[in-house]
């Protein structure tokens, strides 16, 4: 089995399978060999419309940003340019820089924190539970994805104001109020509500594939427990661990109502920007280049992720 | 398994932890479920009373109906578009092989990786551009670029369930290859058809963001349910969110009852 293949992510697509010699060809198919080369009508009918679609309204969009973020606006009007103004104007603010460190320390503290969280639940699904419990325990981490996130965020208001659910309750103890919502603490809830079911099922699958047979051998050679987490399991689930932490980073790195909504947005961070920038206004090509950086910085810290995941242990 | 490094503490530990973290996922979606049927507008233990006044205000807001009229036109269309390209797609990758066909798969499946704001802003410039933004068809333009990738994920592991050698043996009784895609590779893929209509179709009626950029006037359910979240406390949220999450509860039971109907069928089929 290979590393790619412990990820268990799903989205990995098998191989299509291999021609066979002396395969059967359809009826009124040209002849097999040379013959699946040649583009056919049959084949475009389910190639084609995917590709068009992603190609006009996901990727074309995309390259727009590009050349929207060097537009110029007069009068509140956008006007096709060649202006680096806007780059300048953007780059050279510290409130943006401010929002791109904050974004960035932010998402980092979601990824490890939510990790960590995760990682003692999806380790009891995966080695502690019945066949049957992990089944439903993985159902139940499915249903999260189906609620509405905006419901769930408005319901941790609820909990955590400062007349809220929790210090009514801690009130009852002679406790608080402590202040809660429109702090970091509040944002790092709404990201943890946001991935947890993800990073769990993430790292559940990375886990499910470790080999039983590591572990029982540490166990037979006496290593404690927590060494065997740390020194066998970990290790080999490395691809999922990774996988799920990135996840979480580009999630919450693109969130803007955890931290509107419990951070309080304010500073803000660069989603908030974004949403901002556009809204109020015909401001477009500033928001343009902020969601370029971006995607720039995904694709960094994607790719830095990826290479760490799949790198042969040096070991 | 040896029981060197089994210790009843610990197994109990793990498990109590399991359940806390269950209770930190579903708290917010029990609470909301609760308290829409609060009588108080100001949340707070203990509970008011048992009433059914924010469902008769949600049902008499016609801004809710003009919503979830919206939602449901934009939830079916994108369902079944997204379900066909995304069909293709995974037909296509089930039984070609081509020259850039790793670039087609990325295409075909990064849309869920790129952050909503990002993809909500290039959408809105880019339809705005050509005169497509601000209506209820951008919403399913979008949507459909956003679910498309998923519909083609289910319908592509039901396909690596068939025996590739079904097709040729239709070929070989002298069937075209669209008779053999009709009486065998639809038939098969069914099930997945059906389950990717439903999931797509419930990940349309809680997409927000990229909605709440691209519809204008047109506001979709979830993007009215930002706009009460921007006002003051309103207990309709709770009402909306238990409406849309029982909706989406149903069609995922739905799918997943036929993605088991799936899993069965295969076991037998080997």
């Amino acid at each position: 089995m290979t590393a790619s293949d412990r990820s268990g992510l799903a989205a990995g697509p098998v191989p299509a399978r291999r021609e066979m010699p002396g395969q059967a060809r359809p009826a009124g198919a040209p002849a097999p060999g040379r013959a699946r080369k040649t583009v056919s009508l049959y084949g475009l009918t389910f190639s084609l419309p995917m590709l068009l679609w992603q190609m006009i309204f996901f990727l074309a969009p995309l390259l727009f940003l590009v050349a929207l973020s060097f537009w110029s606006v007069r009068n509140f009007r956008m006007e096709p340019d060649f202006n680096p103004d806007n780059w300048s104007r953007m780059l050279g603010r510290s409130v943006f820089w401010e929002a791109y460190l904050r974004t960035l320390l932010l998402s980092a503290t979601a990824a490890i924190v939510t990790s960590a969280v995760a990682f003692p639940a999806s380790y009891a699904i995966a080695f502690k539970l019945s066949e049957t419990a992990r089944r439903w325990a993985i159902f139940l981490m499915v249903i999260p994805f189906f609620t509405s996130y905006l419901v769930r965020v408005y319901s941790w208001q609820i909990f955590l104001s400062d007349n809220g659910i929790i210090n009514a309750l801690l009130a009852k103890i002679g406790l608080g109020p402590f202040p809660m919502l429109n702090s970091n603490f509040g944002t790092m809830v709404g990201y943890l509500t946001l991935c947890l079911p993800l990073v769990i099922l993430l790292q559940l699958f990375s886990l499910i594939f470790v080999d039983r047979t590591l572990v029982e051998a540490a166990h037979n050679l006496r290593c404690g427990r927590l060494r065997t987490v740390f020194e066998v399991v970990v290790p080999a689930a490395r691809v999922g661990l990774t996988i799920a932490a990135l996840f979480c980073f580009i999630l919450t790195f693109g969130d803007f109502v955890s931290p509107l909504y419990l951070g309080g947005g304010d500073p803000p961070t660069l989603s908030i920007l974004i949403t901002d920038t556009t809204k109020s206004g015909q401001q477009w090509p500033r928001a343009a280049v902020v969601a370029l950086v971006m995607i720039a910085t995904l694709l960094v810290i994607a790719f830095a992720a990826v290479r760490f995941a799949y790198k042969e242990r040096g070991r | 398994m040896s029981d060197f490094n089994r210790s009843a503490p610990v197994e109990w530990g793990l498990r109590a932890y399991l359940l806390l973290t269950f209770a930190f996922v579903f708290a917010p979606i029990a609470a909301s479920f609760v308290f829409s049927f609060n009588v108080d507008r100001f949340p707070s233990l203990p509970l008011g009373g048992f009433s059914l006044t924010w469902y008769q205000q949600v049902a008499a807001d016609p801004l809710v109906w003009e919503g979830l009229r919206n939602t449901l036109i934009a939830g079916i269309t994108v369902s079944v578009l997204a379900t066909a390209l995304g069909f293709g797609a995974a037909y296509t990758d089930f039984r070609y092989n081509f020259f850039g066909k790793s670039l087609y798969l990325a295409l075909a499946l990064l849309p869920p990786t790129i952050p909503v704001v990002i993809l909500g802003l290039a959408m809105l410039a880019f339809l705005a551009n050509i005169g497509l933004s601000g209506g209820i068809h951008s919403v399913i333009i979008a949507h459909v670029v956003m679910c498309a990738p998923f519909a083609m994920a289910i319908i592509r592991l039901r396909l690596s369930q068939m025996d590739a050698s079904l097709e040729a043996a239709a070929w070989n009784l002298g069937a075209s290859q669209w008779v053999a895609m009709r009486h065998v590779i639809i038939p098969f893929c069914r099930p997945a058809i059906f389950a990717a209509l439903f999931i797509t179709m419930a990940v349309s009626f809680d997409e927000f963001a990229v909605s709440w950029f691209v519809s204008g006037l047109n506001e979709t359910l979830p993007v009215k349910v930002l706009g009460f979240l921007q006002g003051q406390v309103s207990p309709k949220i709770n009402v909306i969110g238990t409406f849309v999450f029982l909706t989406s509860m149903t069609l995922v039971i739905l799918a997943q009852i036929l993605l088991m109907k799936r899993s069965t069928g295969g076991k037998a089929g080997q």
